[in-house]
């Protein structure tokens, strides 16, 4: 039992870190093209449209990614959690039956008119499309994200002979953690796909690229970063206080403290140790913790020794934690340093750009990070205080799974090395492509856009 | 606005229609897949271009299917899952590999082109073969025995031929010249495959299943049964008679032979469907044993009443944009 226990959460864990890479990236990047379709729609100036359609080539194969290795995920949870639907599928059930119905469907159609339809329909109806897709990828993470806010902070039911049983959808869906979740991994998609647009076209730029594309791509996208990063460790804060009163063990194990204490330091580095329960190597700000999260220099925070046996494991929460907000920080010095040299100089300087171009998958690795934190922190429980994840586990063969666990990452790893080296072929072919003239007006062309020419 | 134990019903229509909706139009597009030459680039690139704009949406029929089962039936849902967590891999597997390998070949080195082509044929391949495979393994009713898995065997071989069946139909109708003559012939070929396949399950179907062999010797349900198999067949011979005359002047009649794969494919299912009901895994759990809680059932149907026509409607839409023959789609 324990073998299929971690080798279907191992599973689990490759299917779905491995399917977030791509709706964090299209949730936001189809904003950005809605954004770049109607800058052309209003001054008809091709660059737009060439802006468009580089980008629109990335959307659809990060969309196609995102929609294979989404549909897994639908079957995972029959085949290897049963217990998960036998207990709360009248929850989660009808939360993932309105994404499909309401975003699915909405998204996969739509996408084929603004991918091949241009030339087929008007150009509004075009545009349109493109804010149809935009509108649905949104839809969907509110869905999935109303049904994983449930699990962490469940609401609007009652347990009838171990069955959950709705009693308020309202309160189901707008659970207490849902608009702080909701608001932060929009905002997460936003940077994402700011710091990767912003990346390939340094990218771009550093292979010697003078169009006027990238540049325009790259202001857009920095000067975004510039506004969304605040924004986002604005909203990681209130989404932190949230936590804290609601699955406090959660904040114990992020913070790292043990004895529930008054005027707790905030940990810069440590190396928590769950047999000794207790830190080695602290490095911390003094009372640093009690006053981010309480407000008062003299807060007390809970400790993770009020939690024994119900609290999730320390160490990837502590370090995934870390390695998040670390990453907002590199986020916000690059947003801001860029669009002030942007703004002063309409260029960045060399260094600059390498370091755009390193963080152009940034976005991934503070996302996963952040994941990490809020579904391992939800530990040992699949829905707080309600399931336990070993009760949720399927009886297949250990082997069965260890075999498909395998054939998963091994296809993943391909996949992902595969895209990486797609988008900078696509970067690299774009550069080598001539500046357009001026007075083609590309919206009359017949050429299908995901494999037109940029 | 419905009585309690009607729900059920309802959503297994529900699945029904996904279910129905999938094998048809994933069927026509894994069997293009199937049929995808490796050694003539632009048929491949006609074949691609002429489901590019409709795979996507096609496959989310899939997704809802199993929603649906996973809303409205979650006892069920697991319990056919797990039995089928082999092959149920193995086909997600292959709609991995074929939906990346759409995009990538595209995309990547025009020497890597050939790589992807190979990825995407082979993933059709083993989707629809593991989808025929887990009907077989249904019908059987999960018995883990050799008869069981060489009968899912054969039922694999017959899908996998009924969608390079409909695939090629489909071909016949989106595409001109020299790619509308192979895609006659394959279509030739695969006809009669196709017909031995169902052929097959109308044989074994009955004789291992008691619930069904009831169904087909007593009144009043055989009076439903026994004109399927018939139509089946007029419709098959009715298919090869159109084939050998295919194509037209002026292209007459190009779509008839999807039409007819289409209303084969419609009374196959119906044969499937009038035997198992009420039945949502054979033999073992009936659709109001699996049924979940009455208001979890209420509140999505909501939303499938009002969304499922705005589907529909626009997914009319989207095929009237892309009507008639694929022009040929520019790669780089």
């Amino acid at each position: 039992m324990d073998d299929v226990l971690i080798l279907s959460r191992l599973q689990f864990a490759a299917n779905i870190s491995f399917h977030i890479l791509f709706p964090t990236i299209t949730i936001a990047l189809c904003w950005f093209l809605a954004y770049f379709k109607i800058r052309f729609d209003l001054s008809r100036d091709p660059v737009w449209m060439r802006i468009y359609r580089f980008w629109v080539k990335v959307f659809a194969l990060s969309f196609a990614l995102g929609v294979v290795s989404g549909i897994t995920m639908s079957f995972q949870f029959g085949t290897n959690w049963p217990g998960y639907m036998e207990k709360v599928g009248n929850i989660a059930g009808p939360l993932l039956g309105y994404e499909v119905l309401t975003a699915f469907f909405l998204e996969a159609t739509f996408l084929g008119i603004m991918l091949f339809g241009q030339g087929r329909v008007p150009n509004w109806v075009h545009t349109l499309a493109t804010l149809i897709v935009a509108l649905g990828t949104s839809l969907s993470a509110f869905w999935i994200l109303a049904l994983n806010s449930w699990m962490q902070t469940p609401a609007g039911f009652e347990m009838r002979d171990g069955i959950a049983h709705v009693t308020d959808w309202w309160a189901v869906i707008f659970n207490p953690s849902f608009p702080y979740r909701l608001a932060h991994m929009l905002l997460a998609s936003m940077l994402t796909a700011c710091f990767l647009v912003a990346g390939l076209s340094a990218y771009r730029l550093l292979r010697g690229d003078t169009k006027k594309a990238p540049r325009i791509a790259l202001k857009t996208a920095l000067f975004a970063a510039a506004l969304v990063t605040p924004l986002q460790i604005f909203v990681g804060d209130l989404h932190g206080l949230n936590t804290l009163k609601h699955q406090p063990q959660k904040v114990a194990a992020m913070e790292g403290v043990w004895e529930t204490e008054r005027g707790a330091p905030l940990l810069l580095f440590a190396i928590p140790d769950e047999t000794s329960r207790s830190n080695h190597f602290e490095i911390g700000i003094p009372k640093g913790a009690s006053l981010i999260l309480t407000h008062d220099a003299d807060g007390e925070i809970q400790g993770l020794n009020d939690f024994i046996g119900e609290h999730p494991p320390v160490k990837p929460v502590f370090y995934g934690f870390r390695l998040m907000v670390g990453i907002g920080m590199l986020m916000l010095a690059l947003a801001w340093l860029g669009s002030w040299q942007l703004w002063r100089h309409n260029t960045l300087s060399p260094l600059l750009l390498k370091a755009t171009f390193a963080m152009t998958f940034s976005g991934w690795v503070a996302t996963l990070a952040g994941w990490y934190v809020t579904e391992i922190g939800r530990q040992p429980y699949l829905v707080s205080g309600v399931l336990r994840t070993a009760d949720a586990v399927t009886d297949v063969a250990p082997g069965n799974v260890l075999l498909t666990f395998c054939l998963y990452v091994s296809l993943y790893t391909v996949l992902l090395v595969v895209y990486i080296r797609t988008l900078l072929r696509l970067a690299r072919k774009a550069t080598e492509v001539e500046e357009i003239n001026q007075k083609t007006d590309e919206s009359t062309t017949n050429a299908p856009m995901a494999q037109g020419e940029s | 606005m419905f009585a309690d134990h009607t729900l059920p019903f309802i959503f297994v229509g529900l699945m029904g229609l996904a279910v129905l909706l999938y094998v048809i139009l994933d069927g026509y597009d894994l069997g293009v897949g199937i049929l995808l030459p490796l050694k003539n680039e632009s048929h491949s690139d006609k074949m691609i271009a002429s489901i590019g704009p409709f795979w996507d949406a096609n496959e989310t029929w899939l997704v809802l299917a199993i929603g649906v089962l996973f809303i409205a039936f979650p006892a069920a849902h697991s319990m056919v899952l797990k039995a089928l967590y082999l092959p149920a891999t193995f086909m997600l597997l292959g709609l991995i590999l074929r939906g990346v390998a759409f995009d990538f070949r595209a995309k990547v080195k025009p020497a890597r082109k050939g790589i992807w082509d190979k990825a995407f044929k082979f993933g059709s391949l083993l989707a629809s073969f593991m989808q025929g495979y887990m009907l077989g393994m249904y019908i059987m009713g999960f018995e883990q025995s050799l008869q069981a898995m060489a009968f899912a065997l054969l039922s694999g071989i017959g899908v996998t031929a009924a969608y390079c069946f409909i695939g090629a139909c489909w071909l016949i109708m989106k595409t001109e010249s020299d790619l509308q003559k192979r895609a006659v012939g394959w279509a030739r070929k695969c006809v009669w495959v196709c017909f031995a396949g169902v052929l097959g399950v109308c044989i074994v179907n009955p004789l291992i299943n008691e619930l069904v062999w009831q169904r087909w010797t007593s009144l009043p349900s055989a009076l439903f049964i026994w004109p399927i198999p018939f139509i089946s067949l007029s419709l098959f011979a009715l298919c090869h008679f159109v084939l050998n005359r295919l194509p037209l002047k002026d292209d007459a009649g190009c779509w008839l032979p999807f039409i007819i794969a289409l209303l084969i494919f419609l009374s196959c299912y119906q044969g499937l469907a009038v035997s198992f009901f009420p039945y949502i895994v054979p033999g073992r759990m009936n659709i109001l044993e699996a049924a979940s809680a009455p208001e979890s059932l209420r509140f999505i149907l909501i939303g499938a009443v009002i969304v499922v026509p705005c589907i529909l409607a626009y997914t009319v839409f989207s095929y009237r944009v892309f009507w008639g023959k694929v022009t040929e789609l520019k790669y780089y």
